[in-house]
């Protein structure tokens, strides 16, 4: 799991590069959060963003092989979420749920629905408002790590929150 | 599409010498039948361009014939005659490379953009004509008709319908693994004349399944932002809308064998049922009220019944229920996960995506849940699609961990085991009717 926190961050370093540091607002393009670092410092992304949320939060949690429910680990890092969000009362968040590829298309379409479900009604009964909250599945679709083994698969069964909008 | 082929022209005599009375056939319930030695000499032509026309044709059913599986095509370069269609062929001169069945045929140019494909199946070992026909076509559809002439031979041997003549549709895909491009094709089912559907769209095409009964495919179309949606695809105009709006996500579509329903899972709450829409009304009725997930509804050809994959007893497995809900039964109880059930064109069988220990299967197995068989296996077999005479199945595997996917095929016996020819990456395909 620290590794992949690791890996994460070299994306979101990545990312910067191509970024424009100037995006905010209703309009922010949330596939892009992790470049709005580029208006950080040395102290960090700026807050409200997505680089803010998964520093200080953790936008993923992780599931077991075909289970949605959630693991203490998973709960920990919602809860940073949920008081993360509590700070930023207007942003308005997407939570992708993900499969590894071991089952079905179809299966695994509900099964992501089931991961982000989960990680949605966790949110609300810590008291994020249901209407910030869109859901989504993946299924398998969208892994995260590309490789065929345990490690890649643990990775990529999970529900990813990504921000939507920042503001009314 | 329409009215292309005219079929069984008077001007062919049907008939030299003889009774065509069948003694020679394929029995193709058998499981284990030994491929039949036929000869199939080029089509023969009055010209250049018709020659060249017979042999690009004979090329076509050669291949159809071949990976039927069904037939053993003998190799041109040891016939000793150059057989005429309305003539008698020698017959010694077949027995003697042991062909068992002789196919002889003919391409004429009619003169006004149309050519005449006439074809004669002669059993060799009884001196009889099993067969004849002839087809008159626009000359830039030979194609269709040395499908034709194949589903003919087949018919006439096995006393079934072919598949020959019909189309496959699929997800073509391109770029990274970790957010590929999928899109629509559509192929014939040999693979030949590949044409994208759903070009430029932003979002990912997943699972398309033909309509019974028009020119239409019902797919899903997955979005970045929102749930995503079933849409319907019209073929012949291009022109799709989604299948209603919905809160949640909708997936898992298939036609309802007579084409006027979609039966698809719908979403709400994370939580997955099935419901069946009705096309002309929109109306939508739910069959499934259950927190398990409910998914891949596949209706019989009569209609009566509907399968579907659920993991209510803890995994996933396979039931079936009657049309509008009634008594869910568990069908499959082997280990491992069972899923994607496919109602056979025939009635006879469910096919089946099979997870075990790390591997994947697809199988088939009675709608009473007995004689289950395996057919196939490796790191990932899923998703199949029955052709329409219910006797082969096609469907996509990655061979092994990281490895594209691709299209195969497969009969009954699961001893025709072949690789489909697709232009690159290819996943989720869906075998259309027999074509008009």
């Amino acid at each position: 799991m620290k590794n992949f926190t690791k890996f994460t961050g070299v994306i979101a370093a990545l990312t910067l590069v191509s970024a424009c540091a100037t995006s905010s607002g209703p309009d922010v393009d949330a596939t892009a959060g992790a470049g709005t670092n580029a208006g950080a410092g040395p102290t960090g992304p700026v807050p409200g963003t997505q680089g803010d949320l998964e520093n200080s939060a953790g936008h993923r949690v992780f599931f077991a092989y075909d289970q949605y429910t959630l693991t203490p680990q998973a709960q920990a890092t919602l809860a940073r979420q949920a008081a993360w969000l509590q700070e930023y009362p207007e942003t308005r968040i997407k939570l992708a749920g993900n499969c590894d590829e071991r089952g079905t298309r179809e299966y695994n379409l509900a099964l992501g629905a089931r991961r982000a479900e989960a990680a949605r009604s966790y949110l609300v009964s810590l008291g994020v408002s249901a209407n910030r909250i869109t859901t989504v599945s993946y299924g398998k679709e969208r892994p995260i790590a590309t490789g065929s083994n345990e490690q890649a698969w643990a990775q990529n069964r999970n529900a990813t929150t990504t921000i939507e909008s920042v503001g009314s | 599409m329409h009215r292309i082929f005219t079929a069984l022209i008077a001007a062919f005599a049907l008939s030299i010498g003889g009774t065509a009375q069948a003694r020679i056939s394929i029995d193709i319930t058998q499981g284990n039948v030994e491929p039949m030695p036929i000869a199939v000499p080029n089509f023969l032509g009055g010209d250049d361009s018709a020659r060249q026309l017979g042999v690009d044709i004979t090329e076509v059913l050669m291949n159809d014939l071949e990976r039927s599986g069904l037939f053993q095509v003998i190799d041109q370069r040891a016939y000793i005659e150059e057989p005429m269609v309305n003539a008698r062929p020698t017959f010694a001169n077949w027995r003697i490379i042991n062909a068992q069945v002789l196919v002889v045929g003919e391409v004429e140019e009619l003169g006004d953009g149309r050519i005449q494909v006439s074809t004669r199946i002669w059993d060799v070992t009884s001196d009889e004509q099993l067969g004849a026909v002839a087809y008159k076509t626009p000359a830039d559809n030979w194609r269709r008709a040395s499908h034709k002439v194949a589903d003919f031979i087949y018919k006439t041997l096995t006393g079934e319908d072919g598949y020959f003549d019909t189309r496959v549709v699929f997800i073509h895909e391109t770029g990274p693994k970790e957010n590929r491009n999928k899109r629509l094709m559509i192929m014939d089912q040999d693979g030949a004349n590949p044409v994208p559907l759903t070009d430029g769209l932003n979002y990912k095409a997943l699972t398309p399944r033909f309509s019974p009964t028009q020119q239409q495919i019902t797919y899903m179309a997955l979005f970045d932002n929102r749930p995503g949606q079933v849409y319907l695809f019209n073929i012949e105009t291009g022109e799709q809308e989604p299948l209603g709006t919905f809160r949640g996500m909708t997936f898992a579509p298939r036609f309802s064998p007579d084409g006027r329903e979609v039966l698809m899972s719908i979403e709400r709450g994370g939580n997955s049922d099935v419901f069946k829409m009705d096309l002309a009304t929109r109306r939508l009725t739910r069959l499934t009220d259950n927190p398990a997930i409910d998914v891949s509804p596949s209706m019989s050809p009569d209609g009566r019944r509907i399968t579907f994959a659920s993991d209510r007893g803890g995994s996933q497995q396979i039931y079936v229920m009657n049309a509008d809900g009634s008594n869910q039964k568990r069908i499959t109880f082997g280990q491992g996960r069972y899923q994607t059930p496919v109602w056979s064109p025939r009635g006879d069988l469910i096919a089946f995506t099979r997870q075990y220990r790390g591997r994947f299967y697809i199988g088939v197995i009675r709608p009473d849940g007995t004689g289950e068989r395996l057919l196939t296996e490796s790191y990932l077999d899923e998703g199949p699609t029955w052709s329409p005479n219910g006797r082969v199945l096609m469907f996509f595997r990655e061979p092994r961990p990281g490895a594209g996917s691709s299209l195969w095929s497969v009969d009954l016996t699961g001893r025709n085991l072949r690789r489909v020819r697709t232009p690159g990456d290819a996943s989720d395909p869906a075998w259309s009717p027999m074509l008009p």
